[in-house]
């Protein structure tokens, strides 16, 4: 076991996430929320060691299934539920929607509907702090699929090249949409690359949330002393299909009930010795998801008036 | 005033917006040296490490612009030839010009690209392309494309200025030409959106920008021995559009030839021919032309480049055909000019 300074901070928090994330499961299956909905449940270890390394100045960029990261990071429940609901009053007034959530002022960028495409933006936003000096990391999550990509690799070469302050987190769910990781790549542990460019790697178990901790915590101190980056390669599995709806059945079953057995919240929970707490935690944690639903599901749609807004500078009414 | 050649402009822009504002970078490959044609040569002496070369990877490199521009910083990222932005395009479109939107402006992207294009110097079909049509098309993006150096400079440094994402298309063929600048740091400043009368006159108008205003000019010049008065309009903001200076001109004149060196099909000529006819229905005398290259990709040999660039003498033909269209009557068929 390894001790984390804050466990029940971080207990609560993936409680947070799980619920949020089967609440958003429920409303879809309602017809509450429209859309193409990607679920992280089962890697909420990922989402909450990395966020508990960071300080509230970094910059994290999500993909396309980061609901996790930016709960984890701080984002207001209810207004993430609003945005993914299409609400008005939502983070991004109902004009980005799951894939494009943002919450900026908690250290939570954005996220990209790309696959990899919010990679190249973290490594602009770690050569900006280089400029600036606002000592702000920059980190980007982002799956196995992402590994096979161009942007990928050229972002790789930038950052060592360069020596920048940024953290990438491969979280490895072994699965890139609906086929395996060995139907994209001969290369088993995306690590590997970071390796070819020079760049410290490390491969963790990515269910066990105190793990990824202290790797997130080498990679932060490295960044800060002017290291450059570390590049983190978390394994883990999605509970759920690639999306909402995902009849899944390019996996074994007996393959879910093996990665059910390894839920990162329970692990955790054994690890810290958090038996008596967990309870109450979760508690909680549906607490602020109910009260999250009844504001978002209350909360007025997004606005036709708003249309046209935001599309340029020069267009902001 | 100074007499600048359009490429020293363009590093004058460059040089006053990196002293004012500490924000401001430059970024590309090759750029410390200066790139193949000399536009930011000598810059890295005055500012050091905010001039970057990158390795060449445009798709990574133009994501890295936007994630800085996110990040607090006005990047100016240069894509050596515009025909590698395809390598680009996820980053530029999904991402640069989506954010601010996407996030209803809880994110901006103060971001320019400078890109230089035209078929010039028979560089061939993947270093020639003029595209300002393909970025025109998408929501949240700024296209300018100027054709003197005072619009270089003054372009140049209203597009780092901006919050919104700025795609600034430079012709290589404008490079030596030489113009005057005011002289100081705002005033040689132009706005985006505003096209400007050129050469006034009442008889048609030709509407360009960039290289091919050199064309439109001199074809306005032959038209003017034969008592034709052409008024020529340098659009050099494209989007948006100056419709209003656009309209205002065909009010006067009834007339109107659209000219620009890329591919007519699908070219930026058929938005701009749609939205006139949409609003000044009324007072166009004849059909619009439309003036452009052929839907072929550039060519490389200098004879078949030659015939690839519409000339002064397509101008001329496009503006005697829709002065010769004797009346609305008649409702002849909308024209289309290849050179």
């Amino acid at each position: 076991m390894t001790s984390v300074p804050d466990p029940l901070g971080m207990l609560e928090r993936m409680w947070l996430i799980r619920a949020f994330e089967e609440r958003v499961s429920e409303l879809y299956a309602r017809n509450q929320i429209a859309g193409l909905l990607h679920l992280g449940i089962g890697q909420e270890g990922v989402a909450v060691g990395l966020a508990w390394g960071l300080e509230p100045r970094d910059r994290l960029f999500g993909g396309h299934r980061a609901h996790a990261h930016a709960l984890a990071r701080g984002a207001d429940p209810a207004r993430l539920l609003m945005e993914i609901a299409g609400r008005a009053t939502g983070y991004c007034g109902g004009k980005g929607g799951t894939m494009h959530i943002a919450a900026p002022e908690t250290g939570f960028v954005t996220a990209t509907g790309v696959v990899a495409g919010n990679i190249p933006l973290a490594l602009g936003s770690a050569y900006a702090s280089t400029v600036s000096g606002d000592g702000a990391l920059g980190v980007v999550a982002f799956g196995d699929g992402a590994g096979q990509t161009g942007s990928f690799h050229e972002s790789l070469n930038i950052a060592a090249l360069w020596g920048l302050p940024l953290l990438f987190v491969c979280e490895n769910n072994g699965y890139a949409e609906f086929s395996p990781l060995s139907a994209h790549t001969k290369v088993e542990r995306l690590a590997r690359h970071a390796e070819t460019y020079g760049i410290p790697a490390v491969t963790v178990d990515g269910n066990d949330a105190a793990a990824v901790l202290a790797a997130v915590r080498d990679g932060v101190d490295r960044a800060r002393a002017g290291g450059g980056p570390t590049f983190i390669e978390a394994l883990t599995y999605r509970l759920r299909g690639h999306y909402e709806g995902d009849p899944g059945k390019y996996r074994e079953l007996s393959e879910l009930a093996d990665w059910k057995q390894k839920d990162p919240i329970a692990r955790f929970v054994a690890d810290q010795g958090l038996e008596a707490e967990s309870p109450a935690a979760e508690a909680r944690a549906r607490a602020i998801v109910d009260a999250a639903t009844d504001a978002a599901l209350a909360a007025p749609h997004a606005s036709v008036d708003q249309l046209r807004t935001q599309v340029t500078a020069e267009a902001v009414a | 005033m100074s007499t600048l050649r359009y490429i020293d402009a363009i590093r004058t822009a460059l040089d006053i917006e990196l002293r004012r504002d500490p924000s401001v970078v430059a970024l590309g490959e090759d750029v410390t040296y200066g790139g193949p044609f000399g536009a930011t040569k000598g810059l890295a002496d005055t500012y050091g490490t905010r001039i970057k070369d990158t390795p060449i990877s445009e798709a990574t490199v133009m994501g890295l612009t936007v994630g800085a521009a996110l990040s607090g910083l006005r990047p100016v990222m240069e894509v050596m030839y515009i025909d590698f932005i395809t390598l680009a395009m996820d980053q530029l479109v999904n991402h640069g010009a989506k954010l601010r939107y996407m996030t209803d402006g809880l994110l901006q992207v103060p971001m320019v690209i400078r890109a230089q294009g035209g078929a010039r110097g028979s560089m061939g079909a993947h270093h020639s392309q003029s595209l300002e049509a393909w970025f025109a098309h998408v929501p949240g993006l700024t296209v300018v494309a100027p054709s003197t150096p005072a619009d270089a400079q003054g372009l140049l440094q209203s597009a780092i200025r901006s919050d919104d994402p700025v795609l600034y298309l430079e012709h290589r063929g404008l490079y030596w030409q030489k113009g005057e600048v005011p002289d100081g740091d705002d005033a040689a400043l132009v706005p985006i959106g505003r096209a400007i009368v050129r050469r006034a006159g009442s008889d048609v108008t030709i509407a360009s920008w960039s290289h091919m205003m050199g064309a439109a000019l001199a074809a306005a010049d032959q038209l003017a021995a034969d008592g034709i008065e052409a008024e020529v309009i340098d659009l050099r903001s494209l989007l948006p559009l100056d419709l209003d200076a656009l309209l205002g001109s065909v009010g006067r004149t009834g007339r109107l030839v659209i000219a620009h060196e890329a591919v007519t099909q699908g070219g930026l000529g058929a938005e701009i021919a749609a939205q006139v006819q949409e609003r000044a229905w009324a007072e166009l005398a004849a059909p619009i032309a439309r003036v452009g290259a052929p839907f072929v990709p550039p060519p490389f040999a200098p004879e078949l480049e030659r015939a690839f660039v519409p000339d002064v003498d397509a101008i001329v033909a496009a503006a005697r055909r829709v002065l010769d269209t004797p009346s609305r009557a008649a409702r002849p068929s909308p024209q289309s000019v290849e050179a």
